[in-house]
């Protein structure tokens, strides 16, 4: 009797356990984040040689477009005040597709620019010459947050890879997915970047509101 | 003869009830073993968020910075601190640091040893700027700021 009654509970029902690993599988899946190595790149200036005196660059007010960041966080864009940086982006593609006073070689260059580019040169004499010649400047102070910097860098990124997706025809988050791997991406990339260096200049921050 | 008819008359069938407890098993052996961030951060990590992401190609190129306010202000201060592998650092022992996690790659990719920024949302420009005049010192110029996407409207 007692022999039977063991024998019958046994058998407990495991169907089920089946989907509650699975469950806990994929709750796991989800919810663990694996590190990515992704970021915006950077390529900072060579070291300076202290015996070398810092060259002395000539270069025309209007060829660099200057964007400062106090320690409040606010923006100093060309002289003008802002609070956020909102739509600096747009403001540094008009910069660099100025075109104000073209030699001979940007002038070939304008000309090769697709329809939808060449309608942005505004050409403004207070502006930069061509993308050649126009800088865009960085400039902190030591308490300017970090957050904030990223963003103003990011947007002048996305400027510019902006213009080197519409050059070859792509959209920016294409352009900047191309590996330069195989022939055909590196072609992409190279007709994208010709004549347009990525000149974003990060300035040494001021000793003002940081420690 | 008639002993082998005997013994294929009992059931051949295995029992599976067991099968889910050995999936489980399974399960929690990887839960419990799988380490996902090989160091301990010391500093706290709340990464920005950024929308002209790159990818880079060789992984195996690039040391990470940690930098960002100590976890355990009572022992190390409140200050941003920089972490490499698994100690925090000051700005000075950086360029130290770099040759070390130079050495370590192969002779023909040492030029192209990239360094990710890990920075805290809060951190100021101050310590960055510090840490980036000591890369050049060590002559490693390509810099990754790690940060996370945004959606763009």
């Amino acid at each position: 009797m007692a022999r039977n009654k063991s024998r019958a509970t046994t058998e407990v029902n495991a169907g089920s356990m089946a989907d509650i690993a699975f469950l806990l599988l994929i709750f796991f899946l989800v919810t663990t984040t694996i590190a990515s190595d992704k970021g915006i790149l950077n390529i900072l200036p060579p070291k300076l040689d202290p015996n070398v005196p810092p060259p002395d660059i000539k270069k025309n007010e209007r060829n660099i477009f200057n964007i400062l960041i106090n320690a409040n966080d606010d923006l100093l864009v060309e002289g003008e005040y802002r609070r956020t940086a909102e739509g600096l982006d747009e403001d540094i593609k008009d910069f660099v597709l100025n075109f104000g006073a073209p030699d001979e070689e940007a002038q070939a260059l304008f000309n090769s620019l697709p329809a939808s580019l060449q309608a942005k040169a505004l050409r403004r004499p207070e502006s930069s010459d061509h993308p050649g010649e126009a800088v865009v400047s960085i400039k902190t102070n030591r308490g300017t947050s970090y957050e904030l910097y990223l963003e103003v860098f990011d947007l002048a990124k996305k400027a510019y890879f902006e213009i080197y997706g519409e050059r070859v025809g792509l959209t920016a988050d294409e352009y900047r997915a191309l590996t330069g791997d195989d022939e055909a991406s590196k072609l992409l990339l190279d007709r994208g970047k010709e004549g347009f260096p990525l000149a974003i200049s990060i300035a040494e921050p001021d000793k003002i509101g940081g420690n | 003869m008639a002993k082998f008819k005997k013994k294929t008359n009992t059931s051949t069938s295995i029992p599976t009830s067991a099968l889910p407890d050995i999936i489980f098993m399974l399960l929690f052996f990887f839960m419990v073993t799988t380490v996902l961030r090989e160091q301990d951060l010391l500093v706290e990590q709340k990464i920005p968020q950024a929308s002209q992401l790159q990818k880079l190609q060789k992984k195996t190129l690039i040391s990470y910075l940690y930098i960002g306010k100590p976890k355990n202000t009572s022992l190390y201060g409140s200050e941003p601190r920089v972490q490499a592998n698994d100690v925090l650092i000051s700005p000075p022992e950086i360029v130290q640091w770099v040759n070390q996690e130079r050495d370590l790659l192969p002779e023909s990719d040492r030029g192209f040893i990239t360094i990710s920024m890990k920075v805290d949302k809060d951190v100021k420009m101050g310590p960055i700027s510090d840490v980036q005049t000591e890369l050049r010192n060590a002559d490693a110029r390509r810099v990754l700021y790690a940060s996370t996407g945004k959606v763009m409207n």
